[in-house]
């Protein structure tokens, strides 16, 4: 039940995340100055830790994604379902620890 | 076994008139459970490698710049890397808000309204990025020194 919540908070999220990318990417159609003084006012901490929230959600409805799939597809996907929930968690920890680590102290060394 | 339907009661498999599926909408919502699977694998790799590419490698978030975006997509791999991802994700993220929506509506009008805000946000992100990866020039400033444009 928590995690079919956590899947939809986050999947939102991504989605609203990948509406304003689009448009900010947009830039580099105007003019490469257009573009790089918009990358330049989200080199700050403020917006660093947003991207690592970001990553969070990502990591999560991902690897949450294919234990969904695991259940409808594989036969014994629904009697192990509480199993791979933790398996969720560890692969959560594995992928975003390493990633949490290196971001933020690019975000933190400038 | 056919023949011996003769006992009173009893109709033949075939001639029953229930029917799961309802007219008009055919198997829609079959085929967009499958998307979502299928896409969901797919957007695995892609965003991983999206986001390993652009902020683990390198100087990370530091290097993103013109000069960043110009390297890549002055690669055919990198834009259709991106247009799939694009693609995918967009209509992924569609369809789960989709999903949202018809679970929380209760008025038939602000199911409409926030259904075409839904609509017309999918059609500016898919028209405005596909455009921005195809026609995009590296090369826009004449005074460029990238490596590209010499």
């Amino acid at each position: 039940m928590w995690s079919w919540v956590a899947h939809r908070i986050s999947g939102v999220l991504i989605f609203l995340f990948l509406f304003a990318h689009v448009l900010d990417t947009a830039l580099v159609r105007v003019s490469p100055d257009a573009y790089n003084s918009i990358m330049d006012t989200y080199k700050n901490p403020v917006v660093g830790l947003g991207e690592t929230g970001l990553v969070a959600a990502v990591t999560f409805h991902a690897l949450n994604g294919l234990r969904v799939v695991a259940v409808d597809f594989w036969s014994k996907g629904p009697r192990h379902q509480r199993q791979m929930f933790w398996a969720v968690v560890i692969g959560f920890v594995v992928l975003f620890a390493p990633f949490a680590i290196r971001h933020l102290s690019i975000v933190f060394s400038h | 076994m056919t023949a011996t339907t003769s006992e009173p009661g009893l109709r033949p498999v075939q001639k029953s008139r229930y029917k799961r599926r309802s007219k008009g909408r055919g198997n829609f919502e079959m085929w967009s459970w499958v998307f979502m699977r299928g896409s969901g694998v797919l957007l695995l790799f892609l965003v991983f490698g999206h986001l390993f590419v652009n902020l683990m490698l390198g100087q990370g978030i530091h290097a993103i710049d013109f000069a960043f975006v110009a390297g890549k997509w002055s690669n055919p791999f990198w834009q259709v890397w991106d247009m799939l991802m694009l693609w995918l994700a967009e209509l992924h993220g569609f369809n789960g808000v989709r999903t949202i929506i018809n679970d929380y509506t209760e008025k038939d009008s602000t199911r409409w309204v926030l259904k075409t805000l839904l609509v017309v946000s999918a059609l500016v992100v898919l028209v405005l990025g596909t455009l921005v990866i195809f026609t995009f020039d590296p090369c826009v400033d004449p005074g460029s020194t990238l490596s590209q444009c010499k």
